[in-house]
């Protein structure tokens, strides 16, 4: 800010007219069933989001288990291929849509997105709470096709057809596809009616003084992914329900003529390719509908346990909004191999490469940011800096995957494999973790243990590298991804087996820690040491709330004034090194805010 | 005091530091746009709808320029049941202006008959079903084929769901009273926005198979 800016408007400070927004007509739960389970408080929808999400993550978390102990001692575990390919493709669905798009989204966007604008809930509660329950009824088809005959597709996660829904896969001719076919479409349909909570809560419902351009960096994340959402999930839905009527009535939508197991099946002239454009219209811009609600919450984490303002907040807004704009012209990078004009090729790897560009300016601000901040070494900031190692690790693998030449030869080996879970998975979920550390306090007013805390980020973070790290020479040296089982022999040497059993180790060791995270949750939520109100002494409106944890309406009886930007740490000549986003400018009249 | 018509760009590119933007800002009232949630949240659907018909549409339009591919034909009871949609419209027009000028007797009856319109255009496409069935027009005989039934049905399935907030309609200008009588008014012009917008995605659905 200019030097002299709040000094001005300090003087002018009765110029400013009182609060004028519009109060919001909330229900009020009246018995337990409103208050808990059909409640449409968008705090308690978030959390719903959140534990529900984390249950089928944990799903994830063991299949992941099962799968390695595959992999490195083949016998060890009961466990024919058929198994092992549900194994991957339950592992890669949930944890890509029902773990972290739900996560980021309906848990953080609905925990936050109101309590930091600074509204009293979402504008519309009620399809909010349709919403979580669409999405549990979603994870509830998903559960089931674990209990019908045949078992849950082992399609792969991108579940191409003809493959997906032919009877040599396993779940192919029965209902397992189906079931996840259906369950994604009532996914899409639940998160619609959440996005539609977000992007108009967003856009229309901020208190007074809350510009677009003084929103947080999560809120923007978390408005943006859900755009691309809005965007990107109709395509999914529509290749969901186009093969569900290819397998149930028998159209040829993505079915080519097929013979199986020597039977010409009533298929023809359907195309495979038209599957994999639409499934990657939405596969692509859904690592970004991942990835941008990490990167607001990361820019707001490093800025607060940095004490210091976020370096070039417009252009990280411009590069949230360039970034998601770019990720719709990117997709069929995803499909070098499928087979395509050269032409294609070359137009996909060129813009997938300038997408570089603005998530390098995200990294460089990230790193100016804490370039002479007053670095705290808390538990969110160590899993903030953890993150940012690990973004530009995945982040520089896949300049390698962007370009064609390379891509062909290092397409479907482990190489793909530790570069999509170094930059989609383990980056987003050290966020995730930085963020329930981070925000605990507000969740339930105490800290976790902090022992345990870093015991758990030096697990994670160490054996996320012992897992991924040696992946990449994996690849390099040509070892196939998704083959049931590697022994060792012509095909496969010593130091391969021998680098899978390390890797093996090392997820179940790295799992197992995330279980004495949730252990600390349990015992913290109960026992752990008071936060107090704002404990982190940040700026931003969600925790400037009468109450702590934030009660139902968030603000009491008047709604909060913003009068700044969520990053004033360290103004020169303010009494403290914060100045949160409510405080009047006459409170503070001799702070010299710096320009950003 | 705000400036309503301040384009997106123009907000994104605002130098909020600056102390002549601090003081604009802080007289903010926190809306985007000068436009009321619930019309902004049915755009939000609309536009959710567009994109998923536009997808359809390219797949349509990627199939059908393969030598293989044979046109359905188009019964004369698709004219009609176009039709309905058309006079279905113009019935919420006039609806519209019913409400504007707090005329609800008028509003109801017409509402009634934006029911009776629909169930008639649904009981047609159901017919239009039949008799191609009965000629022998499966939905597996040809991609054709598969896209006809699978539009008619996502237009099927919206226009139900059109009906769920048609009764909504109907109950808020039934039970109207000074307190509600804005909301009664604002829900029928969403209805009919709604009603219009499924009319447009029939056009264009009709449109294309009619001339693919």
């Amino acid at each position: 800010m200019a030097a002299d800016s709040y000094d001005d408007v300090a003087k002018s400070k009765d110029s400013i007219p009182a609060l004028e927004v519009a109060p919001q007509d909330l229900y009020h739960a009246k018995s337990f069933w409103t208050k808990y389970i059909f409640c449409q408080d968008a705090k308690v929808i978030g959390i719903q989001y959140a534990l529900t999400a984390a249950a089928i993550g944990m799903v994830g978390l063991v299949s992941s288990w099962l799968m390695r102990m595959q992999i490195a001692f083949p016998g060890l575990i009961p466990m024919d291929a058929a198994a092992y390919y549900q194994l991957v493709t339950m592992h890669g669905m949930i944890m890509v849509v029902y773990l972290l798009t739900a996560l980021f989204l309906g848990g953080f966007g609905n925990f936050l997105i109101p309590l930091m604008v600074g509204a009293r809930d979402m504008v519309f509660p009620y399809v909010n709470m349709v919403s979580y329950w669409v999405f549990f009824l979603a994870v509830l088809i998903l559960a089931a096709s674990y209990f019908v005959p045949g078992g849950p597709t082992g399609a792969g996660w991108t579940l191409y057809p003809p493959q997906a829904i032919t009877s040599g896969t396993p779940g192919g001719d029965g209902l397992g596809i189906v079931l996840m076919l259906v369950s994604l479409a009532v996914f899409v349909i639940g998160f619609t009616m959440g996005g539609l909570n977000y992007v108009i809560t967003v856009l229309q419902a901020r208190t007074r003084g809350m510009t677009l351009m003084r929103l947080p960096l999560t809120v923007w994340g978390i408005f943006t992914a859900t755009v691309l959402a809005l965007f990107a999930f109709p395509a999914l839905f529509v290749a969901g329900i186009m093969m569900t009527l290819d397998n149930m009535l028998g159209t040829s939508f993505f079915m080519p003529a097929i013979v199986e197991f020597g039977e010409r099946l009533s298929y023809d002239g359907g195309s495979p390719i038209l599957f994999q454009h639409l499934f990657w219209f939405f596969g692509h811009p859904e690592v970004y509908i991942v990835a941008l609600p990490a990167f607001g919450i990361v820019s707001d984490l490093i800025s607060v346990h940095a004490r210091k303002n976020i370096f070039g907040y417009r252009m990280m807004v411009w590069a949230i909004v360039i970034i998601g704009g770019l990720s719709f012209i990117v997709w069929a990078h995803h499909m070098y191999v499928a087979g395509m004009n050269p032409w294609f090729g070359f137009f996909f790897a060129t813009t997938t490469l300038i997408i570089a560009v603005p998530t390098a300016i995200k990294v460089y601000n990230w790193v100016l940011t804490l370039w002479r901040g007053n670095i705290k070494l808390t538990l969110p900031m160590l899993f903030s800096i953890a993150f940012i190692i690990t973004f530009v690790n995945g982040g520089l693998t896949g300049l390698f995957l962007g370009n064609v030449a390379v891509d062909v030869p290092l397409s479907d080996t482990y190489f793909v494999v530790a570069h999509f879970h170094m930059v989609m998975g383990i980056a987003p979920v050290l966020v995730i973790l930085g963020s329930i550390y981070h925000w605990f306090p507000l969740i339930t007013g105490r800290f976790l243990n902090e022992r345990l805390g870093r015991i758990h980020f030096w697990v994670t973070f160490i054996g996320s590298y012992s897992i991924y790290f040696p992946m990449h020479y994996l690849g390099f040296m040509g070892v196939t991804r998704r083959y049931f089982e590697v022994f060792e022999g012509d095909a496969f040497t010593y130091s391969i087996t021998g680098i899978n059993q390390f890797i093996t180790v090392a997820a179940l060791i790295t799992g197992a820690a995330q279980f004495l995270f949730f252990y600390n949750i349990i015992v913290s939520s109960k026992l752990g040491k008071k936060a107090g109100k704002n404990p982190w002494k940040a700026c931003s409106l969600e925790w400037q709330t009468p109450d702590v944890p934030p009660t139902h309406g968030n603000f009491g009886k008047d709604l909060p004034v913003v009068y700044r930007w969520a990053y004033d740490y360290s103004v020169p000549g303010s009494d403290n090194d914060y100045i949160t986003q409510d405080t009047p400018p006459s409170a503070v009249a001799n702070a010299k805010a710096e320009q950003t | 005091m705000i400036d309503k018509k301040e384009s997106i760009i123009k907000q994104l590119t605002q130098k909020p530091w600056e102390s002549a933007q601090v003081k604009v800002d802080n007289l903010h009232e926190g809306k985007t746009f000068n436009l009321h949630v619930g019309k902004l949240g049915l755009r939000y659907i609309m536009v959710v709808s567009t994109i998923m018909f536009c997808l359809f549409i390219v797949t349509y339009s990627d199939r059908m320029v393969y030598d293989d591919w044979v046109r359905m034909p188009e019964p004369f009871l698709l004219w009609i049941n176009t039709l309905i949609l058309f006079i279905s419209s113009f019935v919420f027009i006039r609806i519209q202006l019913a409400a504007k000028k707090n005329q609800f007797e008028k509003t109801r009856r017409d509402l009634i008959l934006i029911g009776i319109l629909a169930l008639a255009f649904l009981i047609g496409q159901l017919l239009v079903w039949q008799n191609l069935v009965e000629a022998g027009y499966y939905v597996s005989g040809s991609p054709a084929n598969g896209y006809f039934y699978l539009f008619t049905a996502l237009h099927g399935i919206h226009l139900l769901g059109g009906l769920i907030y048609w009764a909504m309609t109907i109950k808020k200008v039934w039970n109207i009273n000074n307190i509600v009588i804005r909301k009664a008014k604002h829900t029928t012009e969403l209805c009919a926005i709604y009603w219009h917008f499924l009319l447009a995605v029939w056009v264009v659905l009709f449109g294309l198979m009619l001339f693919s």
